[in-house]
């Protein structure tokens, strides 16, 4: 046998403990096999979540132009889309909500939402300008960050605003990443 | 590397547990038949594993838990695998259980000192079967919600407490929310937290006592590892092959329709293997079914918990191990009777087919671009046309028409056809039968109804069957252009292509040469006071609507009509009823396109293992 010849080779495995590593080299891959299939088709369905993208459909009308103040003061209006939720879908709800205000003969429209964390903006009318009430980041009327001591990384995130037939006013609605200084869709 | 082992070692000991695991000793050397203590524990892991990754994506509600369940199976990654995992090794796990039993008892592992860790595991198997009876409702389908009725109706007849111990698992005197919130609460943390407690106190047992080994003993004594853990590890392997076998072959677990009170569900059974169960209430006549869903399964079991004490009499083992082998004999006839019986029943083959096709039918419908409303996926069959109509139509049409010869679902009424054939309706076949003096007076048509010997059959049997070759042709114009008066969804290639044809064919309609305005109306021309069913928009969705509501309005057969009831005013039917057979009728109901793009992975189609 070739070994024999090889003065440095070790001397030969007995039979018995051949057998016996082989025992165990089979216990373990197949016990490793066993053990990894219930996670990972666990992990599948777990990790799906990550390639679901968010639904940023197009433009859905929110008001009429008569609705909004003509001296550029904020109103508040619900945002009405298709909502999908998992497995339901349905059809004109809120799905979210948006300020809108005049300027000049154009529309502005801010996302209610702070880009700090993600709670909800108050207008104050007294002081006249945009305030969340979580962490106190405070907004001027044009959406940027009025206070430097704001928590707030971005100003209020500008929504696409286009006028159609003199009247109604159509915003793209579309939710943001909080916490960043650049204003990344989700 | 050994510091940190030796540093973990100190302060866990991990090290003298490991090797006490590794090590214990194996009587008499490796055997096959030591394996299925491991597999059921294999098992256990899995349903643990798999059933936590269920219940991130799992919402137990009546309006959400079939939805969620749905969304798993047919729209997350490799969730039809996953949900196909777990019930499987469920089923798997149930059958090692038997095997497990089987081998203690012939064995005599259930003897003295093992008489705890044998009831240990009893509990164990009761526990197993409570984990299949409160999963299998937990889909919220129509299979899952009427056998588990059965089931919660049955501890309602339990003695002194019943009507409150049903209340009380039914989570109130009705199925709904509660009920699935509890069952959930059941499925998920009550019954595995006592399963871990009852394996963490029947492995100790098992370690203290030791394994029993099978006289005569074939080889020395070995430790555990390797031998024996490798020959659990291929039981495991095989376990897992079989139930792979299946996820793949049936493309995960059966889902079916979404539970529905409402609809009638005659393809209920319990899962298979409480059939026996099943099989044995039928036995007992009304008002004694406490014997065969309580008393005797109470007493078998009592018999298996008296084992210990029964084996240490001379003759003891025998009857053990004799009755286990009796037990599971009777089981298994009981089981064959029920499926035997139910493959012999052809009502139940087709409820088996009824339920398949709205399983499949509510799927396509989830995955159109509606969706599922949130009040939840039963109200998608609820408003589908193609399941509606046909189950109103045999219930409140076919006792005189029929749709292609058969009443909608497939049966035959009882009474014979006495009116026409509906299959097709207002279609240019259908039209063309009509008007053919061979078959207008067969039963297809007017054969059995009071028009038989109306002016109608007169005209097509004496005028029509004069018509010469040219009259012919126009004839079937005509009927092209009545035809197109239903705006048919099937025919709308066809009539967009003969729009040509359609227009002379309308104008032979109202001509006076067809003489169909003699006694019909179409559109302005012919009489204002008719004697026959005004033809505007015939078989168009609001003409049959309104037909169906009334057909003795003066629009359609007025005093000549036959027997035919007015379902809207005489409130038969509701107008959404009276509208989903219009659909159906007209060929009007939700039809996925084509998917362009093949999905990566193959939606799961099943047809339900038999």
């Amino acid at each position: 046998m070739a070994f024999q010849d090889c003065p440095h080779c070790p001397p030969p495995t007995p039979p018995e403990d051949r057998r016996s590593f082989l025992t165990k080299a089979a216990a373990i891959i197949i016990g490793g096999a066993l053990a990894i299939t219930a996670p990972i088709a666990g992990l599948f369905v777990f990790l799906d979540p990550l390639r679901r993208k968010s639904d940023s459909g197009g433009a859905v009308l929110v008001a009429s132009l008569n609705a909004l103040p003509e001296n550029g003061e904020p109103r508040k209006f619900s945002v009405l889309a298709t909502r999908v939720d998992a497995w339901n879908r349905s059809p004109n709800v809120p799905i979210g909500a948006v300020y809108l205000q005049r300027v000049g003969d154009k529309v502005r429209a801010l996302n209610v939402v702070c880009p700090h964390a993600g709670c909800f903006v108050d207008y104050r009318g007294a002081k006249n300008h945009f305030f969340c009430p979580c962490h106190n980041s405070s907004f001027a009327l044009d959406g940027q960050v009025q206070d430097p001591k704001s928590p707030s990384p971005r100003g209020l995130d500008n929504l696409v605003v286009e006028i159609r037939n003199g009247t109604e006013v159509w915003v793209k609605f579309q939710n943001f990443r909080a916490g960043t200084h650049d204003k990344i869709p989700v | 590397m050994k510091a940190f082992f030796d540093w973990a070692d100190q302060r866990t000991g991990y090290k003298k547990l490991v090797h006490e695991t590794l090590y214990e000793n194996v009587p008499g050397g490796a055997r096959w038949r030591y394996v299925w203590g491991s597999t059921l524990a294999f098992c256990f892991s899995i349903q643990v594993i798999t059933g936590l990754a269920l219940w991130v994506a799992y919402s137990a509600g009546s309006q959400t838990a079939w939805e969620s369940v749905y969304y798993i199976q047919h729209e997350m990654w490799g969730g039809w695998f996953l949900r196909g995992l777990h019930h499987y090794t469920a089923q798997a796990m149930t059958v090692l259980l038997v095997f497990h039993l089987m081998q203690v008892v012939i064995d005599g592992a259930y003897k003295a000192p093992r008489e705890i860790n044998f009831w240990s595991g009893v509990v164990l198997l009761l526990l197993v079967l409570a984990l299949s009876l409160t999963g299998y409702l937990l889909p919220w389908d129509q299979k899952g919600f009427w056998a588990t009725k059965v089931a919660t109706s049955i501890a309602a007849i339990t003695p002194f407490i019943g009507p409150e111990l049903q209340k009380l698992i039914v989570g109130g005197s009705d199925y709904g929310h509660h009920t699935l919130t509890r069952f959930f609460a059941l499925h998920a943390g009550i019954i595995p937290g006592a399963m871990v407690a009852f394996i963490v106190a029947h492995i100790y047992l098992f370690r203290r006592h030791g394994l029993t080994p099978k006289e005569p003993r074939r080889r020395p004594d070995a430790a555990f590892w390797p031998d024996q853990v490798l020959r659990d590890a291929v039981a495991c392997l095989a376990v897992l092959l079989v139930v792979v076998f299946f996820i793949i072959r049936y493309r995960g677990a059966e889902l079916g329709a979404p539970a529905d009170a409402s609809e009638q569900f005659s393809a209920a059974r319990p899962e298979w293997y409480f059939l026996f169960l099943f099989q044995l209430l039928k036995y007992f006549p009304g008002g004694t079914e406490i014997w065969g869903a309580i008393i005797i399964p109470a007493l078998l079991m009592g018999v298996l918990v008296a084992m210990p004490f029964v084996g240490n009499w001379k003759l003891g083992h025998r009857f053990n191990v004799g009755f286990l082998w009796a037990m599971l004999a009777g089981v298994g006839l009981l089981t064959y009777l029920a499926r035997t019986e139910d493959a012999a029943s052809p009502e139940f083959i087709l409820a088996v087919q009824s339920a398949e096709r709205d399983a499949a039918r509510v799927i396509v419908l989830a995955q159109s671009p509606d969706g599922i409303p949130t009040a939840g996926a039963v109200t998608l069959l609820r408003n589908d046309a193609l399941t509606q109509g046909p189950k109103l139509f045999a219930k409140n049409c076919a006792s005189c028409h029929r749709y292609d010869g058969h009443d909608g679902l497939g049966s035959q009424p009882k009474d014979k056809i006495s009116a026409s054939d509906l299959k097709g309706f207002a279609s240019r076949e259908w039209i063309a039968g009509l008007l053919d003096p061979a078959r207008v007076d067969s039963l297809h048509y007017f054969g059995g109804s009071k028009q038989k010997t109306g002016k109608m059959v007169k005209f097509v049997k004496e005028d029509i069957a004069e018509f010469d070759a040219a009259q012919k042709a126009q004839l079937q114009k005509l009927i092209v252009g009545l035809s197109a008066e239903a705006g048919l969804k099937a025919q709308s290639a066809a009539d967009t292509r003969d729009a040509v044809v359609i227009a002379e064919g309308r104008k032979l309609v109202s001509s006076t040469a067809m003489n169909c305005t003699d006694c019909h109306k179409f559109h302005t021309a012919g009489t204002d006071d008719p004697s026959a069913p005004d033809l505007t928009g015939y078989g168009s969705r609001e003409w049959l609507l309104a037909f169906i509501s009334d057909p003795s309005h003066a629009r359609f057969y007025g005093e000549r009509n036959d027997r035919m009831p007015a379902y809207g005013p005489d409130k038969i039917l509701t107008a959404a009823e009276i509208g989903l057979v219009t659909d159906w009728l007209r060929g009007e109901w939700y039809e996925p396109k084509a998917d362009p793009l093949p999905n990566l992975i193959p939606p799961p189609r099943r047809a339900s293992p038999k």
